[in-house]
């Protein structure tokens, strides 16, 4: 699904060259559910812009679906962006004045959907991340958690081979955290690859499988959870109650 | 992404901020509706400077004795001047020679001084003429008659007068029928001039009209010459023939040294002049205006420069969910479009009603191809100086854009 061979990132040139990520190797299987864990510094959000295509590799080779990124031009990666990947940003960064409907409708104009199906896909989407009653309400106009789940409902209505979150319940209360990572947990149980991250060790135990950065390397891969099975604080039963209450 | 979808985006960026979009458009407006205005302004007072010569009679010539620089010299009248006689004007009447010619009026003109009991009054313009008068110089009696051939033939003591001079002796009280003094010879009023108005240079209606020959009797030392042979053509197409034939019938006997010692005036070269003069009178207006319209557009993009520095991060969102940079550039594109065309509509509307009002005496004329020319100007200004700021917000770079706070 996502392979990144021997790729660095580096910034500036010469002496003053900084080295955001060096060597690194990881691959992400279909239907993984990866946190990806750091201090400030390193290389977490680098790694993060790669993956989602908004920039390229320094050096290296960085496979997405089958698909060599790294020689790929600005229309082919904003291709890639709008079908392969699907953002969740800490900030939510919903489109402000525009309603939950337009803003999941977004992607969808992008990728040049007819209207009628446009619409019935975003209201899928946001009917999955239990929305359905604020469909015409103004970023404004929900709260934190809301929000970051309309975004989550953006995320996924283009059906993205992907769903990258940075630091998605990094803005929110404990119960609203809960309540986006039990979304994602689901959305994982659908079939969807997820890579999450994370600074938080708690957060980062609802994923199957946890990647430490130190400095740009990576510093130890783990799996806390066969890639098979269901990811580890998913409680089954009715979802969409749990989250909407 | 589809048009539809393009302007959606587009006037959602506009009704987003209202008040702004609206001082934007308020530059393109100002603009459209000042072209649309100066630009009727100018060709109201060409219309109304062509409706006062046409007034005079666009038909005809005059003919003057004295040539350019010839006629007159520092000790009086030279010897290569010579008086224009009743002698001329009837050779000017000769079908044959003239076939063009449809009448041919002989002028005197003079000073008197007009009484009517105690009121006292000097008309700036004196003339004694011949019936033809009325038609060749559009004079027409509003009430009584005008001067008769009989009248005429028989030097009766009978005046026309302008409604000038009218109101100066009489007043409010009826003059046809009463008989006044011009310098001290009593005349007869028969006929009322229609009122004329000004033809820019004097006022027409200050006028008092008798026979020819009542008025050579009365202006002594004026017997046989006239001031002025009045040449009516008969269509406006063939003036300048008639002026030609004229020319040619009284060069032989009035010329000194192998040039003509009269000159001619020809109303339709007059008119074309004024024409031309208006016509570079309209352009500078609406070159200031134009000058406006620009300004007008630079504001265009001098908004959309912040509007595209505002929602840096929006498009860098827009970018990371698959907009491309032609989506990013098609919709800055279309909001400056949008901001110009509602402004230039604005314009239309505000400059069709400005033109309905008089602008320092001028009635403005409204011409269909300003308004169109101004609206699509005004709409071009407006996408071109959105160009660079759509294009600036197309090739931010989405890291960078998201990152901006």
């Amino acid at each position: 699904m996502l392979v990144l061979r021997g790729v660095s990132k580096s910034y500036g040139s010469g002496d003053i060259a900084v080295h955001a990520l060096r060597d690194v190797d990881l691959s992400v299987e279909r239907g993984d559910f990866v946190a990806i864990m750091g201090a400030s510094g390193s290389g977490k959000s680098t790694l993060m812009n790669l993956v989602g295509c908004l920039d390229t590799p320094t050096t290296g080779r960085y496979l997405l679906d089958g698909i060599d990124v790294g020689g790929l031009d600005d229309f082919q990666l904003a291709y890639v962006r709008n079908r392969k990947i699907g953002f969740v940003f800490q900030s939510f960064n919903l489109i402000p004045r525009t309603s939950t409907l337009r803003n999941v409708e977004l992607p969808l104009i992008y990728a040049r959907v007819p209207k009628e199906e446009r619409r019935e896909r975003a209201l899928a989407a946001i009917e999955a991340v239990g929305l359905a009653d604020r469909t015409h309400f103004l970023p404004s106009e929900l709260s934190g958690g809301q929000q970051q789940r309309a975004a989550i409902a953006r995320a996924i209505v283009t059906e993205p081979a992907i769903v990258l979150a940075d630091e998605p319940t990094g803005n929110l209360d404990t119960v609203s955290s809960h309540e986006v990572l039990q979304i994602f947990s689901r959305l994982n149980v659908a079939g969807r690859t997820i890579v999450m991250i994370t600074h938080e060790a708690e957060i980062a135990e609802y994923a199957k499988r946890v990647v430490h950065l130190v400095d740009g390397r990576v510093d130890s891969d783990r799996r806390t959870t066969a890639l098979a099975a269901m990811p580890p604080k998913f409680e089954p039963g009715d979802v969409s109650r749990s989250v909407t209450a | 992404m589809s048009i539809t979808e393009a302007v959606r985006i587009a006037f959602q960026g506009v009704v987003s901020n209202r008040l702004r979009s609206l001082l934007t458009m308020l530059g393109i407006t100002i603009g459209v509706a000042a072209v649309i205005i100066l630009v009727a302004v100018g060709n109201g007072s060409a219309v109304a400077v062509q409706q006062r010569i046409e007034a005079l009679g666009t038909n005809v010539v005059a003919i003057q004795p004295g040539g350019f620089g010839f006629g007159r010299g520092s000790g009086g009248f030279q010897s290569s001047f010579t008086q224009l006689t009743m002698k001329d004007d009837k050779a000017l009447q000769d079908p044959t020679a003239a076939p063009d010619i449809k009448s041919v009026t002989p002028v005197v003109n003079g000073s008197v001084t007009a009484t009517f009991g105690a009121a006292s009054y000097s008309p700036s313009q004196f003339v004694g003429t011949t019936p033809s008068y009325e038609e060749a110089r559009k004079s027409p009696v509003e009430a009584g008659t005008f001067i008769t051939p009989d009248e005429e033939s028989t030097h009766a003591r009978v005046v026309v007068l302008g409604t000038t001079v009218v109101s100066n002796l009489f007043g409010s009280e009826d003059p046809l029928g009463q008989t006044i003094k011009l310098n001290g010879i009593g005349f007869t009023v028969v006929g009322v001039q229609a009122p004329k108005g000004t033809n820019g240079i004097q006022d027409q209606d200050d006028i008092v009209i008798a026979p020819l020959t009542a008025a050579q009797d009365l202006i002594t030392g004026v017997t046989t010459g006239l001031s002025q042979i009045i040449v009516e053509a008969k269509s406006s197409h063939q003036v300048n023939a008639a002026e030609a034939e004229a020319t040619s019938i009284l060069t032989p006997t009035h010329s000194s040294n192998g040039s003509a010692n009269f000159r001619v005036l020809n109303q339709a070269s007059l008119l074309q002049t004024t024409a031309s003069t208006n016509h570079v009178f309209t352009v500078l207006l609406a070159a200031v205006a134009a000058i406006s319209l620009l300004v007008g557009g630079i504001g265009v993009m001098n908004i959309m420069l912040v509007t595209v520095t505002e929602r840096t991060r929006e498009i860098g969102i827009r970018k990371a969910i698959g907009a491309r940079r032609a989506d990013i550039l098609g919709q800055f594109l279309t909001e400056a479009a949008l901001l110009s065309v509602f402004g230039g509509l604005l314009g239309v509307v505000a400059g069709l009603v400005g033109s309905r009002f008089k602008i320092v005496g001028v009635q403005p004329v409204v011409e269909t191809y300003s308004v169109l020319l101004a609206l699509a100007v005004g709409v071009a200004v407006g996408l071109f100086f959105g160009i660079y700021p759509a294009n600036r917000a197309a090739s931010l770079r989405p890291i960078e854009a998201l990152r901006y706070e």
